[in-house]
C-alpha cells in the first residue's frame, strides 16, 4: 500500500480527506504512483502533471522521506520506506504566488 | 416575478449573487472553489441552470467545473485541452517565435439552443468546442492555425481568446477577439476563419492599420441587431454595422477612450456602455472617479452615469469581462471591479447601487433572467 498525501485544493478536488491510499503493482515509482493515483482520482488528471506530455507541473514538486524527489528520473524506484508505506509520496505546491 | 442571478467569477473563487425582479435585495452566496482563480462563470441560454466554471491555478492548472442546478453543486469535467495537429509559434515579446501552451480558458460561451454545447476562449489563444457537456473539448483549429497567426503576440495578459459572440440565427457564424490578434469571424461553424479588422488603427504597430495585432479588448452586440457589433478596444470605441467588415471609432466625447469592458443595453440596440480608464500605463478611473458612460446614440455621445458610484478616491480597474446586462424592462446593468466590487442598476445605469464590496478582485460577471 502506497500512501500519498496531496496539497489541500487537490485534496478538495478529488474529495477526499487526509492521504490517500493506492496500490501499486510491482517496484513503485513517481510515474507508477502518479499513474495509479490519476487512475483512482481521474479528476487530478492535468493538475499535478501536464496532459499529453506527462510532464510535472512546474510548481508541483514531489518529496519523499526527505528528499525532494521532483527532478529524479520519473522511473527510478521511489525508496524502500514509500514502497513499504511506512512513509508517504508527498506532491506539494511550490511556495509561490499570493 | 422574474429573478436574476449573477455569475461572479474573482482572484480567489466564484459567487452567486440573486435577487427577485426588483433587484434591491441580493443573496449572495460562494465562495466557491475558494483560493482558485474563476477567470468565469457562464450559464447556458437554452438551460439557465447548466453552468459552466473556468477554475484555474498557477499550480494546477485548468479545471472546468459544470453545474446542472444554478450553481448549487457542481461536478468537475473535462480538462484536456489539447491543439490540434503541428502546434506552431507566434510571436513573443521579445519578437521571436514561440510555440503555443495552452495556459487556461478565459471565456465559456454557451449555444443559444442546446446546454451541452459550448464554446471555450483559451490563452495561448485557441476556439475548443464541447458537444458533450464538457466533458470533451475539440479545438477549431482553423483559426489558430490562419496565415495571421504567427504575427500574433501576447498583451499584458497574455494571448488570450476572450470574447466569443455566436450570431443568435445563425449559429455558424462566430466572431471571436483576441489580445493582442485582434477580432476574427467564421461563417462555416468553425472551419475557416477571416480577420475582421478593417477600419481599426493602433498607434502601438508599425503599421497602424495592419490586418492583425491589435488589441481589442471586448466585443458586445445586441441580439436583435447581430450584426451591429461594438468594441473596446485598446484605445479607442469602435463600431460595426456588417458584422464587422469595417469599423468606425465612436468615442466622441469620451474622457478617455482607453478601457475594457464594453455592452449593450439588452432592450436598445443602439445604447452602449463603457467605462474609460486613463490610460494604457495608468489602469486607474480619470480623477479618481468611477464614472460608467452610456451612449443612446450608439456612440459618439456619452453621458457620465455617476449616482451612486464613488467619486473620488476610486482607483479600480474593471476587467473586460466584468461587465453584464440582464434582459428586463428596464434593463439591469452590473459590474465588478478589481477590488471587490459588484455594482448593479435597475434602471439602465441611472443609479447604481453595490451589491457586495469585498470580494476579492472581480475577473467576470455574467446575468441571466430566471423565470
Amino acid at each position: 500500500m502506497i500512501r500519498v498525501t496531496l496539497p489541500q485544493h487537490l485534496r478538495t478536488l478529488a474529495r477526499v480527506e487526509g492521504e490517500v491510499q493506492l496500490d501499486v503493482n510491482g517496484r513503485p515509482t513517481a510515474r507508477s504512483v502518479l499513474d495509479a493515483l490519476e487512475e483512482s482520482y481521474p479528476v487530478l488528471r492535468g493538475t499535478i502533471r501536464d496532459h499529453g506530455t506527462a510532464e510535472r507541473r512546474d510548481f508541483i514538486r514531489f518529496f519523499a522521506c526527505g528528499k525532494d524527489l521532483s527532478c529524479e528520473p520519473v522511473d527510478d524506484p521511489l525508496p524502500d520506506a514509500v514502497a513499504t508505506g511506512a512513509e508517504p509520496f508527498r506532491v506539494v505546491g511550490a511556495m509561490a504566488g499570493g | 416575478m422574474s429573478r436574476v442571478r449573477l455569475l461572479v467569477g474573482t482572484r480567489k473563487g466564484a459567487f452567486v449573487l440573486t435577487a427577485d425582479g426588483t433587484r434591491d435585495d441580493w443573496d449572495v452566496r460562494g465562495p466557491f472553489f475558494t483560493g482558485w482563480e474563476i477567470y468565469h462563470v457562464n450559464g447556458s441560454p437554452a438551460d439557465p441552470d447548466r453552468i459552466y466554471a473556468s477554475q484555474t491555478s498557477g499550480w494546477f492548472g485548468q479545471v472546468v467545473q459544470r453545474s446542472d442546478d444554478g450553481g448549487e453543486t457542481w461536478e468537475p469535467v473535462g480538462n484536456e485541452f489539447a491543439y490540434e495537429g503541428e502546434t506552431g509559434t507566434h510571436q513573443w515579446y521579445d519578437g521571436t517565435q514561440h510555440p503555443w501552451e495552452f495556459a487556461r480558458v478565459w471565456h465559456f460561451e454557451p449555444s443559444h439552443t442546446d446546454p451541452d454545447t459550448v464554446y471555450a476562449g483559451a490563452e495561448d489563444a485557441a476556439l475548443f468546442k464541447s458537444t458533450d457537456g464538457g466533458q470533451t473539448w475539440t479545438e477549431l483549429a482553423g483559426l489558430r492555425t490562419h496565415t495571421t497567426g504567427e504575427q500574433w503576440q501576447p498583451g499584458a495578459g497574455g494571448l488570450c481568446l476572450h470574447t466569443i459572440l455566436i450570431h443568435p440565427e445563425d449559429p455558424d457564424r462566430i466572431t471571436v477577439a483576441i489580445s493582442a490578434a485582434g477580432t476574427f469571424r467564421t461563417d462555416d461553424g468553425g472551419e475557416t476563419w477571416q480577420p475582421i479588422n478593417k477600419g481599426l488603427r493602433s498607434r502601438e504597430l508599425p503599421d497602424e492599420e495592419r490586418e492583425v495585432g491589435h488589441c481589442v479588448h471586448r466585443l458586445a452586440l445586441n441580439a436583435s441587431r447581430p450584426d451591429t457589433l461594438f468594441m473596446q478596444k485598446h484605445w479607442h470605441v469602435m463600431r460595426s454595422d456588417d458584422a464587422g467588415d469595417s469599423w468606425q471609432k465612436v468615442s466622441g466625447n469620451l474622457p478617455s477612450d482607453f478601457g475594457f469592458p464594453i455592452a449593450v443595453h439588452a432592450n436598445e440596440p443602439e445604447t452602449v456602455y463603457v467605462v474609460p480608464i486613463k490610460s494604457d500605463s495608468e489602469h486607474v478611473p480619470p480623477d479618481g472617479k468611477l464614472r460608467v458612460y452610456r451612449s443612446r446614440t450608439g456612440g459618439n455621445e456619452w453621458e457620465a452615469l455617476t449616482n451612486g458610484l464613488p467619486q473620488e478616491h476610486c482607483y479600480v480597474n474593471i476587467l473586460r469581462d466584468a461587465m453584464a446586462v440582464d434582459s428586463l424592462d428596464p434593463c439591469g446593468i452590473y459590474f465588478g471591479t478589481t477590488g471587490g466590487q459588484v455594482y448593479g442598476s435597475a434602471d439602465a445605469g441611472d443609479t447604481w447601487t453595490p451589491i457586495v464590496r469585498d470580494l476579492p478582485a472581480v475577473l467576470s460577471v455574467e446575468a441571466q433572467v430566471l423565470p
